[in-house]
């Protein structure tokens, strides 16, 4: 190849280059502009009242809890097929992990299976970030066993924290009371950057995050039922969805909290009487839901559907009524303190 | 006499436990192939059995759903072409440049001793790694976010090594004699790497690629670093859309309580391992016809 010929073969690749570079970029504005769009609202009015007829187009990232995913999964589901143009995804990365991303506004929603923690309230704050808070279902922390298990038939809240405590000194059952077998106990349970770790942690032992370590950890669920099912000497305790879909190969254990020993039915769970139930939220980025109309009616469409679509993936609704009054308080501006009105009759 | 001492001294013991020493060896190597066959077979079956029954066209035009039997993989399978495409197209011209400068144009042995040695050991480094700096360095510090194009890049990164090292083996094996006799008839550097290197060398070439693509198709680890777990229903249209790719939408599947769910990551690992199956297979028939080719 002769030397101008190089000359131009070069330029060529170059200018290719240059072209290829300036393609990607006026692509990424155009569809960052196209994102910023959000909806095309269209107002119309009909004898004294707006109607809106609005295409909703944009999209949606929500991200956080493996407990709440489910439930979100499904609604965000109905709900593109309604609007077909607002695209949302769900991420799981834990309630810890997705708060990490919501409190520097990367998302517009997290799934929480508890409330946000002060040290999240701190940097949320630092960086601006205001949220609201929305319960959305009830879980009720399962505590389980192997089938084959005849001796347990309830555990005080006191025999679950000797057994999970840190440096707990429980390794036989005949540890926690002395008619049980002298046999060691197989202990599983979810990993730290679950939310239903830092729940039980906090509830049972009486300080978040304290536990003992010498347990199987998965942030699998199955793995922890899977491990119940096998062992006639294990214990392990999850989330109540996982716990409803195996009911028939292994066995919840009524918990005693001092008003005698509950076991973990969907009404023992709704009126928050078993002492594991959890309410489970959606926290939803202020500013964007302000921003973002087809945020707004994401979020207005998960209240409307919840008590239809909560126990399709295995978990509690609330009463009918605390989504009616959530969406009308929404709808009126009011964000605050929505957990108490899961608590009215 | 000597010989006949030395014979007995290495093959010293009665006739018949030589010959079930020589039977016994030939059982126990047998064995050992036909356990891997078998734990391999009973792998395939397994996620056959659970798995055949949610084949179907739907399963792979349908986005993931809460209801199994409306549940597809077409948004993972589109993510895993895009981002392993995409990676693919980045990694391979950088991958065979660098061979080509190792191998014709690097001048300075110690320089390029280091940068092999280098090369082969990044080959060996657990792909989880490069997800991180992934993240690190494309999705925060450049910005791009959890987007097809970061994934493809760690995945570029993830791949070049396998690629330099095969392209390098491909291009060494090109006789020497072609490459004189092209610059005795007064060929440029470049005549002789576009006309004689290149196509000699292609067939090694292509084989590298394409394997090491077929390895990141299947790679989760770096990718789950990269753009999470995530329910996504459209598959990517841009190289800056969130994405999924399929060992992920498996494992988002398999770690489901429902029992059917299960089910669909078996059909889920089924189409991967078609997919699989079919890039190595592209890769051998290309290699063959190339090859062919070359020596025509």
């Amino acid at each position: 190849m002769s030397k101008p010929k190089l000359a131009a073969a070069t330029s060529t690749a170059v200018l290719a280059m240059i072209m290829l570079l300036l393609g990607v970029g006026l692509g990424y504005m155009l569809s960052s502009q196209a994102n910023a769009g959000g909806a095309k609202t269209v107002t119309v009015t009909i004898t004294g009242t707006d109607f809106i007829v609005s295409e909703l187009s944009g999209s949606i990232v929500i991200d956080g809890s493996s407990t709440v995913y489910p439930i979100t999964e499904v609604v965000a589901e109905a709900f593109m097929n309604e609007y077909p143009d607002v695209r949302v995804t769900v991420g799981i990365s834990g309630t810890g992990g997705g708060f990490k991303r919501f409190i520097k506004g990367e998302t517009d929603i997290n799934d929480a299976s508890r409330q946000i923690e002060p040290s999240e309230v701190e940097r949320a704050q630092k960086n601006g970030v205001e949220w609201i808070e929305i319960p959305i279902g009830i879980d009720g922390l399962s505590v389980v066993v192997n089938n084959d298990n005849d001796w347990v038939d309830c555990f005080t809240i006191a025999e679950l924290k000797l057994i999970w405590e840190p440096k707990s000194g429980v390794r036989k059952w005949s540890d926690i009371r002395p008619e049980w077998p002298d046999v060691e106990i197989k202990l599983y349970g979810p990993g730290p950057d679950s939310g239903t770790f830092d729940f039980f942690t906090e509830h049972v032992v009486g300080e978040s995050g304290a536990s003992r370590t010498d347990y199987v950890a998965s942030e699998d669920d199955n793995v922890l039922v899977a491990g119940v099912e096998a062992e006639k000497y294990a214990l392990a305790y999850f989330g109540y969805a996982y716990y409803a879909i195996a009911k028939d190969r292994i066995r919840a254990v009524p918990i005693n909290a001092g008003e005698g020993c509950i076991e973990p039915t969907d009404e023992n769970i709704r009126t928050f009487k078993y002492p594991l139930s959890r309410p489970l939220f959606i926290y939803v980025n202020k500013q964007k839901f302000e921003e973002k109309p087809e945020l707004r009616r994401f979020v207005e469409f998960y209240l409307e559907n919840a008590p239809q679509l909560v126990p399709m993936v295995g978990y509690t609704p609330f009463p009918e009524s605390y989504y009616k009054r959530a969406l009308a308080f929404l709808k009126a501006g009011l964000h605050d303190d929505l957990l108490k009105l899961t608590r009215l009759e | 006499m000597g010989n006949q001492d030395l014979r007995q001294g290495l093959f010293r013991g009665s006739g018949a436990l030589l010959i079930f020493a020589d039977r016994s060896v030939s059982f126990i190597l047998l064995l050992g192939i036909s356990l891997g066959i078998l734990f391999l077979s009973l792998l395939l079956i397994t996620v056959f059995i659970d798995g055949a029954a949610r084949l179907s066209p739907s399963f792979l035009t349908n986005p993931p759903s809460a209801t199994p039997a409306k549940a597809g993989i077409y948004p993972a399978l589109l993510g895993s072409v895009w981002v392993v495409g995409l990676a693919a197209i980045i990694a391979v011209p950088i991958g065979v440049a660098t061979a080509l400068y190792l191998t014709e144009f690097s001048k300075n042995e110690r320089l390029r001793n280091l940068v092999y040695f280098n090369l082969t050991n990044l080959a060996g480094v657990p792909s989880v790694v490069y997800g991180l700096v992934g993240l690190s360095l494309l999705v925060y510090t450049l910005g791009l976010g959890r987007s097809v194009i970061a994934g493809a890049i760690t995945l570029a990164f993830l791949i070049l090594p396998v690629i330099v090292v095969a392209s390098v083996e491909a291009i060494k094996a090109v006789p020497e004699l072609h490459k004189l006799g092209a610059y005795a008839l007064g060929a440029t550097k470049l005549q002789v790497i576009a006309k004689i290197i290149l196509p000699e060398a292609l067939p090694g070439i292509l084989t590298g690629s394409i394997l090491s693509t077929s390895r990141a198709i299947g790679e989760a680890a770096p990718l789950l670093v990269i753009s999470g777990l995530l329910f996504i229903r459209d598959a990517p249209r841009w190289v800056f859309d969130e994405f999924t790719v399929m060992p992920l939408q498996i494992f988002n599947w398999i770690s489901r309580p429902q029992p059917e769910m299960r089910e669909l990551s078996a059909a889920g690992i089924i189409v991967l391992l078609a997919l699989l199956l079919m890039m190595n297979a592209a890769a051998i028939i290309l290699r063959n016809k190339l090859q062919k080719r070359v020596i025509e």
